[in-house]
């Protein structure tokens, strides 16, 4: 029955091309502008670690002065020297890690390449085991290398694949800011989205070049990525105090009860900073999961909800202009529809061979729309915004464009075909 | 010929007529909020800087081995910065030269404040750029009030650190943000971040913006603070005005320069917003690129939208005429012109417009209404909504057009045919 009625879809909708065209055309833009926004929506969202995301926090304490107090104000976005130091000693979670972007200067062995800067992650060693960072050679520095300053370094596949032709280079040593260190590590291919773990350098900014222990790089001074709080007299020359926030600090708690103890650990110590006089501030802390915390800092750039819900407009009017031009070419065919009637076809069947013929429009349609989206995220990745080398079509975008393109045009071919269907076949066999 | 007829007919078609309205009412919602859209974007990216930004050049140079801090190394920086500007400076294609740690929408920005006391909380919001006595030269920046520093009063500091230059140049919307009544000149402000010593505002500057392009904040856009010292630091900026026309000679001959003053600094290439070497075109384009992207797409849907929209008025008034061929053949017989014909189809076209127009126009609304809370846009101008409703307008008639001229080609004789 259904392949009956797809060959009369078929029949129906080559005997009036322009008509047919104009609405897989209409079905297809519609579609596609969605599709593409939506997609792009879709990648920004995401969640970077979908596998460890639930257990990773980041704690916020408010460590500033009374000026411009709020009640319910929020605290800083970073922590400060201090107290990053003293919750990382303190070791309360399970994993912990202290970091904060910079910037060094490498100057490769061989003079074929030139020397350049590269963005680089100063951090503590648990960044690599909390967040899953996968190594093809080598593997983190240990604990003792984290306090004895020492000159080691991990890179990215990307540094290594530049520096040393993609071939295992640890144990080799890298000259980087005038000062030699010893490859320990390198990273298999790794591009968190967002940039979660520090959104001071680009919400969507590509993972660093290369890892260096965080008291290392903070002792040879390496230049500083990022964004600096400072109040009171801090000043950004001496960030070694708690007068300026500028560092990240993760945590890693496994179960929601281990969470709420560690809330409760902010908290005191909040109150204990306030009782030795370092606070001035009631304890005010808070502790996200990390899509809380991507949610709380809207990573996702205003402009793509914006576009997402004018495509989504564009969608709903090419809708009613599919449901136009279906009624009107469901109608036109009045005089066949009542001849089936007339032979014992049931309301249902007309209802049902119309439907096919909508439906055929709207897989149609989803094709086309499914080459728009290909070529207006095509175009998206031409822009130069920092998430736009991101913007690609994966499966399950792939089957939600036919759903939405087929289950739109159902829709559209409703009340044409309902309208179609409950003609009476007398008067329409007369006519004709 | 009157309108109480084609209402009439119309009662008759009442699921096709909704849909036109329908049709036309979403597109005019869309439409209009997609060109206030725009309109926005136009007005953001053609603001003026305050700069003449004709032949600017904007340079970044880094060199990884030099420290600014031991007396030594700020010695060897500052004989560094003086070699480089006396270079550049000399230069043929090269009108003049000055060294910095930011630009107007170069996205690189260092905000401090000034406060009225040492110890006042608060205080005013402000970008400060390290400048000396080529600086509002260099810019075309227009002086208001006050006068330029003075070459004796150029000092020396790290970007880092508590900043008290004596003496500073602020923005117009900087002096009248701490000084309402506009007294500012000659006034002594103090440096948020522990300054204890005054400045004295020797000048005021028309307009020059921040380094920031995409901030809603006006502080954050137009306050800026020049203070007299050149940056002792290893990675550093050279702002630089070529001569009229030789911009493009000045491309190659400053960074040229530069190497020869310093083998072994690193001035890095490409052409995106990393490059070394950027006319202040390229860092306006990179500045507004988002902007200037939104703003086309909005205009291609706009397109898109009312290409549909007109495709499917034909489509449906096609249908129309076909099926009223016999009809519109009795009216032919029993004496009505061509004209009639046509005009009938126009106004039918036109009522069902005008209801959608309608209804567009309480969308529109309702639309903007919701953007204003959830993106912080600004309420919808009236002559936005009038344009977009003469267009759909305009363009109902258009699309109408070629079907009522079918309709009124149909000849009398149709009257008598069975069909």
């Amino acid at each position: 029955m259904f392949g009956y009625y797809f060959e009369l879809a078929l029949c129906s909708l080559k005997r009036n091309k322009v008509l047919t065209a104009l609405m897989v055309l209409a079905i297809a833009l519609g579609i596609g502008a969605s599709m593409t926004t939506l997609t792009v929506l879709h990648v920004l969202s995401g969640d970077p670690l979908p596998d460890k995301s639930a257990k990773l926090y980041y704690p916020q304490l408010d460590p500033r002065d009374l000026s411009g107090m709020h009640p319910g104000a929020e605290p800083p976005n970073q922590v400060s020297w201090m107290d990053g130091m003293n919750l990382l000693k303190a070791g309360r979670a399970d994993r912990q890690a202290l970091m904060t972007g910079g910037a060094v200067a490498i100057q490769p062995a061989e003079s074929a390449i030139d020397p350049f800067f590269e963005d680089a992650r100063f951090t503590t060693r648990d960044f690599f085991s909390m967040f899953d960072v996968p190594f093809q050679y080598g593997h983190a520095w240990g604990k003792a290398e984290d306090d004895n300053d020492a000159r080691l370094v991990v890179l990215s596949q990307r540094i290594n694949d530049k520096l040393f032709g993609g071939v295992d280079s640890t144990g080799k040593t890298l000259r980087m800011g005038g000062k030699d260190f010893r490859i320990v590590g390198v990273l298999d291919s790794w591009r968190p989205t967002p940039h979660f773990y520090d959104l001071t350098t680009g919400n969507y900014s590509e993972s660093e070049g290369v890892y260096l222990p965080l008291l290392t790089a903070i002792d040879l001074k390496f230049p500083f990525n990022g964004s600096r709080d400072c109040w009171g007299n801090g000043t950004n020359a001496d960030m070694k105090t708690g007068l300026c926030t500028w560092m990240q600090f993760w945590v890693q708690l496994d179960t929601p009860a281990k969470a709420s103890a560690y809330k409760q650990f902010l908290i005191n110590y909040s109150s204990q900073q306030k009782s030795l006089g370092v606070y001035q501030r009631e304890p005010n802390v808070r502790l996200r999961g990390l899509m809380q915390w991507l949610d709380y800092s809207k990573v996702v750039p205003s402009d793509v909800h914006l576009q997402l819900w004018l495509a989504l407009g564009f969608l709903v009017v090419c809708l009613v202009n599919t449901v136009g031009l279906m009624l009107a070419k469901f109608l036109r065919r009045s005089g066949e529809l009542g001849v089936r009637r007339a032979l014992g076809a049931s309301r249902g069947s007309v209802f049902a061979q119309l439907l096919v013929e909508a439906g055929t429009v709207g897989l149609v349609g989803g094709i086309g729309g499914l080459l728009l989206a290909v070529l207006g995220l095509w175009f998206v990745r031409m822009q130069p915004s920092d998430y736009a080398a991101l913007a690609h079509l994966d499966l399950p975008m792939l089957a939600a464009t036919f759903f939405l393109a087929v289950s739109a045009t159902l829709v559209a071919g409703l009340l044409p075909a309902w309208r179609a269907c409950v003609l009476a076949p007398a008067p329409q066999l007369k006519a004709a | 010929m009157g309108i109480r007829p084609i209402l009439s007919a119309l009662r008759r078609h009442k699921a096709g007529t909704l849909l036109i309205a329908l049709q036309i009412g979403l597109t005019l919602a869309i439409v209009c909020n997609a060109l206030f859209i725009i309109g926005g974007r136009i007005a953001k990216i053609e603001r003026p800087s305050g700069l003449d930004e004709r032949d600017l050049l904007f340079v970044s140079t880094s060199h990884a081995g030099l420290k600014a801090d031991t007396p030594a190394g700020r010695a060897a920086l500052a004989a560094g910065i003086q070699g480089d500007l006396t270079a550049l400076r000399h230069l043929p294609d090269v009108q003049d030269a000055y060294e910095t740690n930011a630009l107007s929408l170069s996205n690189i920005n260092w905000t401090l404040g000034l406060k009225l006391s040492p110890d006042a909380r608060g205080g005013a919001p402000g970008a400060f750029f390290f400048a000396d006595d080529h600086t509002l030269a260099t810019l075309g920046l227009k002086l208001v009030a006050g006068r330029d520093f003075k070459a004796s009063e150029i000092g020396r500091h790290s970007l880092l650190g508590t900043l008290e230059p004596p003496v500073v140049i602020i923005t117009k919307h900087m002096a009248d943000s701490l000084f309402p009544k506009g007294d500012a000149l000659g006034k002594q402000v103090y440096f948020v971040g522990g300054a204890t010593k005054p400045s004295t505002i020797i000048g005021i500057v028309q307009r020059m913006q921040t380094g920031n392009s995409q901030s809603e904040r006006d502080s954050f856009t137009w306050n800026s603070i020049l203070i007299p010292m050149h940056m002792l630091e290893p990675a550093r900026y050279y702002v630089v005005r070529a001569k009229p026309g030789r911009l493009d000679a000045a491309l190659h001959s400053v960074p040229a320069a530069l190497y020869a003053q310093d083998p072994l600094r690193v001035i890095p290439d490409g052409t995106g917003a990393d490059a070394g070497v950027r006319s202040f075109a390229q860092i306006r384009a990179q500045a507004y690129r988002g902007d200037i992207a939104m703003a086309q797409l909005m205009g291609v849907i706009s397109v898109i939208l009312l290409a549909v929209t007109a495709a499917g008025i034909v489509g449906l008034s096609s249908f129309w005429v076909g099926q009223r061929r016999k009809q519109i053949g009795v009216r032919r017989a029993l004496g009505a012109t061509r004209g009639d014909i046509l005009s009938y189809f126009l106004t039918e076209n036109l009522l069902i417009s005008m209801g959608g127009v309608l209804l567009g126009v309480a969308l529109v609304i309702g639309l903007n209404l919701w953007m204003v809370t959830r993106f912080e846009m600004a309420h919808l101008p009236v002559p936005y909504v009038l344009v977009g409703a003469v267009v759909l307008l305009l363009l109902g008639q258009g699309a109408v057009l070629a079907p009522a001229l079918r309709a009124s080609r149909v000849p009398p004789v149709e009257a008598t045919r069975s069909v």
